[in-house]
């Protein structure tokens, strides 16, 4: 290493720019912050040595002067910018709306927003937040925040750490703020120099050379909040593992109880009952507004039941349970249980529970019931034998019925509409009859049938659907967020001040610098001087047109 | 309770009227002559009546809260207040800082086309869906709001930079994107003008059109240009729309919303050149000789601060909180909804913003320019993203 001794004595490392302890700038390194050009000295990181900047022969050097170029974080934070408002232009695949034409993105984007539609969803923009590209961006991020606050925090701390009071004289004209003032009497001196701590500014004096300085700690802050951006980064890679983090979802009708997935079967959650709200239209303060809007929901909450398993279950016999809590899952209100939350995320109303039906003469105007009949729809049996001697056996049931290109299917294997082809066989006769019923349709084919089925009665229940989750991460990304705000509270709403007052013959040099709110450190400077005849600092700023 | 709603509209109006003198005293200030660097009498009577017209605004919020039940933060019109709301009291605290009066005559009237836009979205007070029913919804809502308000005073400053400096002897890109930036303004401007014409007029049309295979009706409180798509007119005597609106436009009442921003274009048209005209030179080049005591270094720091200090506020409100409310809501912390993408944009953005005032040459100009860019980010998320992107946050 080629050390560098300045005329103060001082020893810098290679590549300083300006001295550390005495602020000479260093010829044969002006160009690096661009000083040769200016009057000015770049102040930034004091001018202290950069690995980046000094070291440009290996692979390895290359690509740490890549990283640590602020232009380079700049250009990916801005890339990584127009990428992400690229994924708002049409609804990510998660976003698809339920009454969308199809919810098959191959479609989809193509039905529905023509050709733009389809370019964007065969480039992958349909799940773009998720793609290798976009992680690979946000990664690069990553890497430059890293090496960027490398590269610059330890030289500046040591920078800031070894400065003297005792400046060189090129190092105070060429600051922004400047002043040079001929004759000051050594009362005036003491007068600056006690104005300077009232303002609770550190003063330290060496032969009369005056730094006084405040705020210097605001200097870490960009680097504190990096590290709580390092924080969040580490903490979502966390989060693409299953052992941090697992989400699930549990449908649950009322009355049912059921196994809750993802914890290896030693959960179970029973829905007691399922209740949607809706604002009362007769309430004077939102009257207006549900006559204009319609009816507005008031609340989704699902009254659940919480059961351990105690004893591994055999299979073949009921799991030994114990309940463990019992609470109104609502909206905003999620139910928490050992490192499980259960989210209110969905329903549906009115699914059929069982249905009723009887069997009647054809022509019977009255349609009196010869015989009923209930089916449990979530375990339809496969023969129902009628008091009176009938026998309807169930060919085909549609829990979810419509009809496709002429022929019946069913959407879902939720009862949702049910429908049944049953096959009639009056008592003592093995000739049967067929029947099509549904909801509001009885369809006989041959139409030659003596007897007919109806509906007779139905019950109905809700469905709640859960959200589960695991999320060991958080607390990651809670510390993160902490320090990053700590950080850029830090940095921003502090800022470092440096005074320097350097004796020269009978007079004075008065020179400043900050690292922002020059209105605020040209005030202090106004206030310490304001009773001698010191003048007042210059802003020699050279403006960027 | 209707006395309660009574006194909450006076007070957001009389807030309006004080907001609208007080610019004017901040425009008188601009001819006042500083003796010893006192402060003129105009600049005082200005700051007095802002604060008065914030505090009038405070008790509209309050007022209207106790009236609901809920913090009026809950749809457009009422988030769009606030911000309004927030802008005045993000002026007032940089004035504190840097006692310029000139950033009033920008900032205020600012507020007013906000307040004025706002107020022209439906006024009801509405229930809460359950998802908004959470205490973090005006703990989210402030934050974000009062962060977004602070980084527009960048803009602000940076405005008056751009009107100052730019060169208008003669005509050239940037004298155009000045007045690019300065229409826009008119637009909104024009937008509340055509609303309340019509409002006045009361002016309903209601047309009938398909959506995804359900039948739409839509209410057009303007005189349709663009009608929907393949839509079937309901009103009588009501205006024939001259064209449909694109079929690719999807979001909830697209085509109505579209028919009224070219309603708000072709107004803000009309008042442009009417000021053009009376004024016979680029809106920029008539503003700028006001400007010439303001010094030009110290709007750009201005600038600068109210990044400064508005960034860990909009990180706190829109990000950090954002994030605990959806994750308590929603069962995610992060879901890539529109609204939540563009707060990351925005941040995006003012984090390069920063990033870049450490770099030689984007000082000045540069940094003004961009400070319109963010503030350009900011309305859009606020506006467009409710109106055109569709999803969770779409609650106008």
């Amino acid at each position: 290493m080629n050390k560098i001794k300045c005329d103060c004595g001082h020893v810098n490392p290679e590549g300083t720019v300006l001295c550390e302890a005495c602020g000479k700038p260093i010829e044969e390194n002006q160009h690096i912050d661009g000083n040769d050009k200016r009057k000015l000295l770049n102040m930034r990181y004091d001018g202290s040595a950069r690995r980046s900047q000094t070291y440009n022969k290996s692979i390895v050097d290359k690509i740490w002067s890549f990283f640590s170029s602020v232009k380079v974080g700049v250009w990916l934070i801005v890339i990584a910018l127009l990428a992400s408002a690229i994924g708002t232009i049409f609804p990510q695949e998660m976003y698809i709306p339920a009454n969308a034409v199809s919810r098959d993105p191959a479609v989809y984007y193509e039905a529905t927003y023509g050709v733009f539609g389809q370019i964007y969803y065969q480039l992958g923009f349909h799940n773009l937040y998720s793609s290798w590209w976009y992680m690979i961006l946000i990664a690069l991020i990553g890497i430059s925040l890293v090496i960027c606050s490398i590269d610059r925090f330890v030289p500046l701390y040591k920078a800031l750490k070894k400065q003297k009071a005792k400046r060189h004289e090129s190092f105070l004209n060429r600051q922004r703020l400047y002043s040079e003032t001929e004759n000051v009497t050594d009362e005036e001196k003491d007068k600056i120099a006690d104005a300077l701590k009232k303002l609770r500014y550190n003063v330290r004096n060496e032969d009369g050379h005056i730094l006084a300085e405040k705020g210097r700690f605001s200097r870490w802050g960009p680097y504190v909040n990096h590290i709580g951006l390092i924080i969040v980064l580490i903490a979502a890679i966390l989060r693409m593992t299953p052992f941090m983090y697992l989400d699930d979802y549990v449908w649950v009708r009322e009355g049912q109880r059921t196994v809750i997935p993802s914890t290896d079967g030693k959960y179970y959650i029973e829905n007691k009952e399922f209740i949607l709200e809706t604002y009362d239209e007769n309430d004077e303060r939102f009257q207006k507004a549900i006559e204009k809007e319609g009816m507005v929901a008031k609340n989704f909450q699902t009254n659940a039941i919480i059961y351990k398993e105690t004893a591994p279950s055999v299979a073949g016999s009921e799991p030994e349970l114990k309940k463990i809590a019992e609470e109104q899952i609502k909206m905003n209100h999620p139910l928490k249980f050992d490192g499980y939350t259960l989210y209110q995320a969905g329903y549906q109303l009115n699914e059929f529970k069982s249905m009723t039906f009887k069997v009647h003469e054809t022509d019977d105007p009255d349609e009196k019931a010869l015989g009923t009949f209930t089916i449990d729809l979530t375990s339809p049996e496969s023969e129902y034998q009628l008091d009176n001697g009938f026998r309807v056996v169930v060919d085909q049931y549609y829990p979810d019925y419509s009809l496709e290109n002429g022929e019946p299917r069913s959407e879902s294997k939720y009862p949702k509409n049910p429908a049944f082809v049953f096959f009639v066989y009056p008592p003592k006769s093995d000739q049967a009859e067929v029947s099509f019923v549904g909801i509001g349709r009885n369809i006989d084919a041959t139409g030659e049938n003596q007897y007919k089925l109806g509906v007779e009665d139905f019950k109905l229940r809700d469905v709640s659907g859960l959200t589960v989750r695991k999320d060991y991460t958080l607390p990651f990304f809670i510390v993160g967020a902490i320090i990053f705000m700590l950080g850029v509270i830090q940095g921003m709403y502090w800022q470092h001040r440096r005074i320097w007052i350097h004796p020269k013959g009978n007079g004075l040099l008065v020179a400043a610098h900050t690292n922002k709110n020059w209105y605020g450190v040209k005030k202090d400077i106004e206030k310490v001087i304001s009773d001698t005849n010191v003048k007042m600092v210059v802003d020699q700023q050279e403006l960027d047109e | 309770m209707d006395n309660l709603i009574d006194v909450s509209s006076t007070m957001l109006y009389t807030a309006f009227i004080l907001y609208l003198i007080a610019t004017c005293f901040f425009g008188a200030t601009i001819k006042e002559k500083k003796d010893n660097g006192k402060k003129g009498v105009a600049g005082k009577i200005a700051i007095t009546l802002t604060i008065i017209g914030f505090i009038a605004q405070i008790v509209y919020f309050i007022t209207r809260w106790m009236a609901s039940g809920h913090a009026p933060v809950s749809n457009l019109f009422e988030f769009m207040t606030f911000f309004g709301m927030g802008l005045v009291f993000a002026f007032i605290i940089i004035f504190f800082i840097y006692r310029l009066s000139v950033l009033g005559l920008f900032a205020l009237p600012i507020a007013l086309i906000v307040i004025a836009y706002a107020s022209m979205f439906p006024t009801e007070i509405s229930p809460l869906v359950p998802s908004l029913q959470s205490h973090w919804l005006y703990i989210h809502v402030t934050t974000v709001s009062l962060g977004e308000a602070i980084l527009s005073i960048s803009f602000v400053a940076g405005l008056i930079y751009l009107i100052r400096q730019i060169d208008q002897t003669v005509k050239s890109k940037r004298t155009t994107w000045l007045e690019v930036i300065l229409f826009s303004l008119f637009v909104f401007i024009g937008f509340s003008v055509i609303s309340a014409v019509f409002n006045v007029a009361d002016y309903h049309a209601q047309f009938e059109y398909e959506e995804n295979g359900n039948m739409l009706t839509t209410d057009y409180q303007l005189p349709a240009i663009a009608g929907p798509n393949d839509g079937k007119s309901l009103t009588e005597n009501a205006m024939k729309p001259l064209f449909e609106a694109p079929s690719w436009m999807h979001g909830a009442e697209a085509p109505r919303k579209f028919n009224t921003l070219i309603w708000s274009i072709l107004t803000g048209l009309v008042l442009y050149v009417l000021a053009r005209l009376i004024f016979r030179k680029r809106i920029g080049a008539a503003i700028q000789p006001l400007l010439l005591k303001v010094k030009p270094d110290l709007l750009d720091e201005i600038s600068y601060r109210a990044v400064a200090i508005g960034f860990p506020v909009f990180t706190l409100g829109g990000l950090i909180f954002a994030s605990i409310w959806a994750q308590i809501a929603w069962d995610r912390f992060w879901g890539w909804d529109p609204k939540e993408v563009w707060a990351l944009v925005t941040w995006f953005f003012y984090a390069a913003f920063l990033h870049l005032r450490l770099s030689r040459g984007w000082h000045g100009e540069k940094s003004a320019w961009l400070a319109a860019g963010g503030f350009a980010i900011i309305m859009f998320n606020l506006i467009a993203v409710n109106l055109i992107l569709a999803g969770l946050h779409s609650y106008a």
